[in-house]
C-alpha cells in the first residue's frame, strides 16, 4: 500500500529517516478436539507421545484423513476476516528434514490455500482513524513436533503430541509500519479467533505465534530486503523484535553494508536478534501436490450455512455498544476486547443507563479484576449485581462514594446490594431538615473559616468535606452543596 | 530440460541421500533420461484440460473431530533407536 508516510512512523537514523514494513504470517492452532488428519488428541500437556498416532508418527503405508472441523474452523476464520473462500484448494507437500518433523515433509496447501484476500480494521492506540491491514491469504497445515535440547549435551529429545495438530496460517499483506501497529493487528486478530471460537489464542501454549516480516526502506523507496523472524510467542515480543530488528537493518546500511535475506530469532533475554539459517542453506521446499489427498472441494451452500450462524463480531460489537447504549468508542473498544466481557457487560447493562453501567464494568470491576489477575469469568461479583448497584446510584438511594464502599462488601462477602445497603444503613440522607442542621453545626464550629471562605470560595470545598465526613459519606452532595453555598453567601 | 552435475549434488542433499562423486555422471544421466521421457508429454495440449485428481469423479473422504486414537507411547516408540523417559532420542540438533 503506497498511503502517505505518517511521519510520526518514521524510525530517525544517523543520516535519514526511516520508514519499517512489516508483514505478519500469524500460526494459529485450530481449537478442535483431534489432529488435522488423524484421530490422535490435541490436548496440551499430556504424557510425551501420548497424543500420537501411527498417521502422526508417518509409520509407512498410513494415510492422512482429514478432520472435517478444521475445514469448517478455517472457513469461518476465513468469513470472520471477511475474506473470500475458495470452494476448491489443494494439499502439498512441503519437504525439509528435522528430526520433529517425522513424514520428511509437512502437509501444507501452497498455490491453491482454502482462504484467499481479506482485511483486518484495527485500531491503534494513539490514532484518530484505524487502519486496515489486508489479508493475503489462510491456509491450513500440520504443526510439527517439539524438541528438547536441555536434557543433554550430546542429544536431543523430540516429542511428537503436537505433530500432525491443525494450524491456520493467516498471511497479512505488509501493510502494518510500526511496532504499536503490528502489536493492535495481532491483539486485533486474536480477538476476533476467539470470538469465532477457531482458536482460543492461548500463546502462552503457542496456540498463537507469529512469524514477522521486517524490512527498512526510506519513505518512497522499493521495498527493501526482508528478514523473517520465526516464532514469537508474545505480544510484546512481536513489538520488541521489531524495534530491535529494524534498528539492526538501519544500522547496517548507514554503515554501508546491505541486508541479508534471511530466518533471524529474537532473543527477548539479549534484547537481540540473531541468524538462524546460513544462505547456503536457504530451504528449497520443493512442494508437490500430495498424491495421499484429494483436492478439498465444498459447495456455496456450505459456506452460507457457516456464514449464517457466525456470531456478532467484534467490529459489529463495537459499533452496536456506541448506538445502542451512547458508549464513547474507547469503552465501546474495551467491551468489546473479549466476547465474555461484551456479554457481561450486556447482561448488567439490562434495563438500566448503559454509560453509567459500562463506568461501573470499566473503571471497578475491571479495576479491580486487573488488580487481582483474575478473569472475567471469575469475578466475584456477578452481572445482576453491578446492575443493581447501578440503580441504587440512578435513584439516588446511594452516593457515588457510598457504592464504592457497598461495592467492596459485595466483592468481599458477595449478597445482594439493596438488601446490604438497607441492613447496614447505606442510604443517602436526602432530608433536607438532618442536612441543615448538619451544614450549620460545621458552620457554628469554625467562624474563621466562615470569614476566609467570603474572600475565597474554594474554601467550599473543605465545608463539604466536613458535612459529608459528619453525615458518614451519606449526605447527597449536590444538596450539601447548594445549602452550604447559600449559608456562606457564594455565588454560582 | 536437463540437469547439471551442481543440480544432481544439490537434488541428492535436499533429499538427504548420500552420493558420491563417481556416482554423479551415472545419476545425471538417468534424471535427464527421465526428463526427457516426461517432456514427451509436453507435445499434448492440454489447454483447458483440468488436472485429473481421480479416475471417478468423488469427494475427499472426511473424519469426524472425535479422538479415536492415541495413549500408546510404548507402540509409537518401538522402531525408535533410542528412547528415554516417552521421548525419542536424537543426535543433538541445535540451530
Amino acid at each position: 500500500m503506497n498511503a502517505p508516510v505518517n511521519p510520526k512512523k518514521l524510525i530517525k537514523g544517523a543520516t535519514a529517516d526511516w520508514e519499517v514494513v512489516i508483514g505478519l504470517e500469524i500460526h494459529a492452532q485450530v481449537n478442535t478436539e483431534a489432529k488435522l488428519f488423524s484421530g490422535a488428541s490435541t490436548r496440551f500437556g499430556s504424557e510425551p507421545n501420548a497424543n500420537v498416532s501411527l498417521v502422526d508418527a508417518a509409520m509407512p503405508g498410513m494415510l492422512p484423513v482429514i478432520n472435517e472441523e478444521c475445514v469448517r474452523q478455517a472457513i469461518r476464520t476465513g468469513l470472520g476476516l471477511k475474506a473470500e473462500i475458495n470452494h476448491r484448494s489443494v494439499f502439498d507437500r512441503k519437504n525439509y528434514f528435522y528430526p520433529d518433523l517425522p513424514q520428511g515433509y509437512q502437509i501444507s496447501q501452497y498455490q491453491h490455500p482454502i482462504v484467499g484476500e481479506g482485511e483486518v480494521i484495527v485500531d491503534v492506540p494513539g490514532y484518530s482513524e484505524p487502519i486496515i491491514v489486508r489479508i493475503e491469504r489462510l491456509h491450513l497445515e500440520q504443526d510439527a513436533g517439539k524438541s528438547i535440547h536441555d536434557q543433554d549435551p550430546r542429544l536431543s529429545f523430540v516429542d511428537l503430541n503436537r505433530s500432525g495438530v491443525a494450524l491456520m496460517e493467516i498471511v497479512s499483506k505488509p501493510d502494518i509500519r510500526s511496532s504499536e501497529e503490528a502489536k493492535a493487528y495481532v491483539t486485533k486478530l486474536r480477538t476476533i479467533l476467539r470470538y469465532l471460537g477457531t482458536c482460543d489464542g492461548d500463546m502462552e501454549k503457542g496456540n498463537l505465534r507469529a512469524d514477522v516480516n521486517v524490512s527498512v526502506r526510506k519513505p518512497g523507496d522499493p521495498l527493501g530486503t526482508r528478514c523473517e523472524i520465526k516464532n514469537v510467542n508474545s505480544v510484546r515480543f512481536i513489538g520488541q523484535a521489531i524495534e530491535v530488528e529494524a534498528r539492526r537493518q538501519i544500522g547496517i546500511i548507514e554503515d554501508g553494508g546491505t541486508i541479508d535475506q534471511e530466518t533471524r530469532l529474537y532473543d527477548p533475554g539479549k534484547g537481540e536478534t540473531r541468524s538462524m539459517r546460513s544462505k547456503e542453506e536457504a530451504h528449497d521446499y520443493r512442494y508437490f501436490p500430495d498424491p495421499d489427498l484429494l483436492p478439498l472441494e465444498f459447495d456455496g451452500a456450505y459456506v452460507k450455512a457457516l456464514a449464517d450462524a457466525l456470531p456478532e463480531l467484534p467490529d459489529a460489537k463495537k459499533a452496536r455498544f456506541i448506538n445502542q447504549y451512547g458508549l464513547s468508542a474507547y469503552d465501546a473498544s474495551v467491551l468489546s476486547a473479549e466476547r465474555e466481557s461484551a456479554d457481561f457487560f450486556e447482561e448488567a447493562a439490562k434495563g438500566r443507563d448503559g454509560k453509567q453501567t459500562a463506568n461501573w464494568v470499566i473503571n471497578e470491576l475491571f479495576g479491580r479484576l486487573n488488580k487481582e489477575g483474575r478473569d472475567i469469568t471469575a469475578s466475584p461479583v456477578s452481572a445482576a449485581q453491578i446492575g443493581s448497584i447501578v440503580d441504587l446510584i440512578g435513584s439516588g438511594a446511594i452516593s457515588g462514594k457510598i457504592a464504592k464502599d457497598l461495592f467492596e462488601i459485595v466483592w468481599t462477602e458477595g449478597g445482594d446490594p439493596a438488601a446490604i445497603v438497607e441492613a447496614r444503613g447505606m442510604k443517602q440522607v436526602t432530608d433536607t431538615g438532618a442536612i441543615e442542621k448538619a451544614v450549620d453545626e460545621i458552620i457554628a464550629a469554625n467562624p474563621d473559616k466562615v470569614e476566609q471562605a467570603k474572600a475565597k470560595p474554594s474554601m467550599l470545598g473543605w465545608f463539604v468535606g466536613q458535612v459529608m465526613k459528619a453525615s458518614g459519606g451519606k449526605a447527597n452532595p449536590g444538596t450539601v452543596n447548594g445549602m452550604l453555598k447559600a449559608k456562606l453567601g457564594i455565588d454560582g | 530440460m536437463s540437469v547439471d552435475q551442481t543440480t544432481v549434488r544439490r537434488i541428492a542433499r535436499l533429499a538427504r541421500i548420500a552420493v558420491t562423486e563417481a556416482e554423479v555422471p551415472h545419476l545425471q544421466g538417468e534424471l535427464n533420461a527421465i526428463l526427457g521421457f516426461v517432456e514427451q508429454l509436453n507435445e499434448v495440449d492440454v489447454a483447458g484440460v483440468e488436472p485429473m485428481t481421480s479416475v471417478t469423479p468423488m469427494l475427499m473422504k472426511k473424519r469426524q473431530d472425535v479422538v479415536t486414537d492415541g495413549d500408546d507411547a510404548e507402540r509409537i516408540l518401538k522402531n525408535a533407536p533410542a528412547s528415554e523417559a516417552g521421548y525419542f532420542v536424537v543426535p543433538k540438533v541445535v540451530e
